[in-house]
């Protein structure tokens, strides 16, 4: 399945990939200021950058084949989809006990307590289609879309 | 000194109905112009530290930042302006010379754009370029006082030549003053369009041998770097007697911009200066600079072309018909205006002469002894856009060499801070969370995408002079004619005003 690949040598740190990954799943994923400045809670990026100057790289879920936040989940919300291979969180039915966060081997689950309790991750922008929009708006390359595993 | 006279030089306006408190500006300046207040929970700056580099404004995802000029005002003085003052302000701070980054950015004139092209028009044919062959191919070096052919044979050999798809090359910036990640994108571009880039003073990196054909590699005053095996990696050789931004100087890295690699490239102790000094201090005289050119023909079998590059100064045509004869198969003469990755401000900004005039003294001058066909002339310092390139050819140039342009098309804003070492474009800066900002394969595409979009204007430009080739422009001043300049002018130049 293509997977988003981080080029650490040459990510920036600038976390443009966050910022539009939150807008993207936003209330106002079509306007960058509403959803900051509108969106009542502060919309959660779900991509992360880490960082330990000067190495810096963009963090998303995996989407693991053998995926362990799927087997830990309580209620089943949690699924990886057989079709797509995109491990997807079914918000209605999370409740919110963070299980899948504390076995994420890669820490890629974050806490959403913003509205109705639930686990945030990257669902490789599905529902947008096409490119994700971390990959979409990283202005150095430094994100790659592939279904070859990459290799500097 | 409690006070500081110094006022900020530039003003950072946040619109705040578009700010969205992301902090990519704070991450993104290096001079750390803006700062995130816990406290207040809102994004600030400090316009003093601002340089006007435009990475935040490019960077910031909603366009809520612009930088003005400062807008507080001296008394209006013609003599004593802004920045003349704050010069003396900061001298009395610091007891120290100015130092600055790129090119003369004062108002003198600028002879491209007092010079005007041709086009044909009834009497003889345009072409376009379009649907007819156009050739800018061109070699530089020497080339034979006369060709002997036997039965359709050359009967001697043409002495070495440097091949170029457009007459245009990268000139040269070390390793050290600007990052490997910039060299790289010059590198691969220049293998990518057919032409050449250059090492400047600072060795070749390892990474960078693989582009041996389309390098030319410097021996400058430092002999930073210099080795059989780097002698042997390019496609030709160039001594570097002097630089159009501080003729009569030398370079000066600075110990902080030595790293590992740095210093390994240049073959100098980690973390010491690397001083080149001003004088090659085996060239007193034209004799002296014969014996370097042919030391390294020798040491490359005279397999390569061996240039000499010098500063543009008073007596240039005289100096230029001494390397010819010294033995050098290219020129490379450097303009007034160009830039280094660090020089004393009044060395940059008043030392040296316009190149237009240089090119067409030196060019003059070689003809009339006969020996133009010994040397191939590059000029640069400050060659703009493709216009410049083809008022710089019929002027009398083979080639010019780009590195302002070409720096800009990386991502260069022009800030004057190169000397800093904190180039928040990546290009020159050695810290390598800023050298990671430029990704080399972009930057490659980008300075390839520049020399290509020249191509095809200077295509253009020829087709609607009626010519087919950059050969039959080359040196033909009737393509060009004066506008607004003097009668003296017009003659180094050997133009006609226009209307004549
Ligand atoms: S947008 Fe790209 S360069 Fe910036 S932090 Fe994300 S991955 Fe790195
Ligand atoms: S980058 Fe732009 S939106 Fe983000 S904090 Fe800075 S000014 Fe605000
Ligand atoms: S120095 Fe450059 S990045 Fe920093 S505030 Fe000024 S324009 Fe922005
Ligand atoms: S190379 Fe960098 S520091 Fe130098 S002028 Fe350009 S942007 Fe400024």
């Amino acid at each position: 399945m293509k997977r988003v690949y981080a080029r650490e040598e040459i990510c920036g740190g600038c976390k443009l990939c966050e910022v539009h990954c939150a807008v993207a799943h936003s209330q106002y994923p079509n306007d960058i200021i509403k959803a900051f400045l509108k969106q009542k809670t502060k919309p959660i990026a779900r991509i992360l950058v880490e960082e330990g100057r000067p190495i810096s790289f963009a963090l998303q879920c995996r989407h693991c084949e053998d995926a362990p936040c799927t087997k830990a989940c309580i209620t089943g919300a949690m699924q990886k989809d057989p079709v797509t291979g995109i491990v997807a969180n079914d918000e209605t039915r999370c409740v919110g006990c963070w299980t899948c966060i504390l076995v994420c081997p890669f820490g890629a689950i974050k806490r959403d307590e913003s509205g109705h309790k639930v686990a945030s991750k990257c669902d490789l922008c599905a529902t947008v289609g096409g490119t994700p929009v971390c990959v979409q708006n990283c202005p150095n390359d430094a994100l790659v879309f592939t279904d070859e595993l990459w290799r500097r | 000194m409690t006070i500081s006279m110094s006022t900020p030089d530039f003003l950072i306006e946040r619109d705040r109905d578009r700010c969205i408190k992301c902090q990519v500006c704070v991450r993104q300046c290096a001079n750390e112009a803006h700062f995130w207040d816990e406290e207040e929970q809102k994004v600030k700056a400090n316009d003093a530290l601002c340089v006007d580099c435009h990475r935040c404004v490019t960077y910031c995802p909603t366009h809520a930042l612009t930088i003005r000029k400062y807008p507080l005002e001296f008394r209006e003085n013609a003599n004593w302006t802004a920045s003349t003052i704050k010069a003396i302000y900061r001298q009395a701070e610091t007891g120290g010379i100015l130092l600055t980054g790129m090119g003369n950015d004062r108002p003198y004139p600028i002879f491209w754009d007092h010079l005007l092209l041709n086009a044909s028009q009834v009497t003889n044919p345009s072409i376009d370029p379009l649907r007819e062959p156009m050739e800018l191919k061109t070699f530089l070096g020497r080339k034979p006082d006369q060709l002997k052919v036997e039965d359709g044979r050359l009967v001697e050999e043409i002495p070495p030549q440097l091949e170029l798809e457009v007459p245009i090359m990268f000139s040269a910036m070390s390793y050290g003053s600007i990052s490997l990640n910039a060299i790289k994108s010059l590198a691969a571009a220049a293998e990518r369009v057919g032409i050449m880039y250059n090492t400047g003073e600072g060795g070749l990196h390892k990474d960078l041998y693989k582009y041996g054909k389309n390098t030319i590699v410097q021996v400058a005053s430092g002999r930073f770097g210099v080795h059989p095996e780097y002698l042997q990696a390019g496609a030709a050789i160039e001594i570097k007697i002097g630089q159009g931004a501080k003729p009569g100087i030398g370079g000066h890295l600075p110990g902080e911009k030595v790293g590992l690699e740095v210093s390994q490239t240049r073959m100098i102790p980690e973390g010491t200066d690397a001083i080149s000094p001003a004088p090659h201090h085996d060239i007193y005289s034209i004799e002296d600079l014969s014996q370097l050119i042919y030391s390294l023909k020798e040491a490359t079998q005279y397999q390569k072309p061996v240039s000499v590059k010098i500063a543009a100064v008073h007596n240039i045509a005289a100096i230029a018909s001494g390397i010819a004869r010294a033995g050098a198969d290219i020129i490379a003469i450097d303009g007034f205006r160009g830039g280094t990755g660090a020089a004393p401000l009044r060395t940059r900004d008043n030392v040296g002469i316009p190149i237009e005039l240089a090119l067409a003294a030196v060019d003059s001058r070689l003809r009339e002894e006969g020996i133009r066909n010994q040397v191939s002339l590059v000029v640069g310092g400050s060659i703009r856009n493709s216009a410049d390139v083809v008022k710089a050819i019929a002027l009398g140039a083979d080639a010019v060499y780009i590195a302002t342009a070409a720096l800009i098309s990386l991502g260069c804003h022009l800030c004057q801070k190169c000397n800093t070492g904190k180039c928040n474009w990546g290009i020159a800066t050695q810290n390598p969370q800023l050298v990671k900002r430029l990704n080399p394969e972009i930057g490659a595409e980008r300075a390839a995408n520049l020399i290509m979009a020249w191509e095809h204007e200077i295509k253009e430009l020829l087709g609607g002079m009626g010519i087919n080739a950059v050969e039959s422009l080359r040196g033909n001043r009737l393509m060009l004619r004066g506008v607004g300049l003097s009668d003296r002018e017009l003659n180094i130049l050997g133009v006609l005003p226009a209307g004549e």
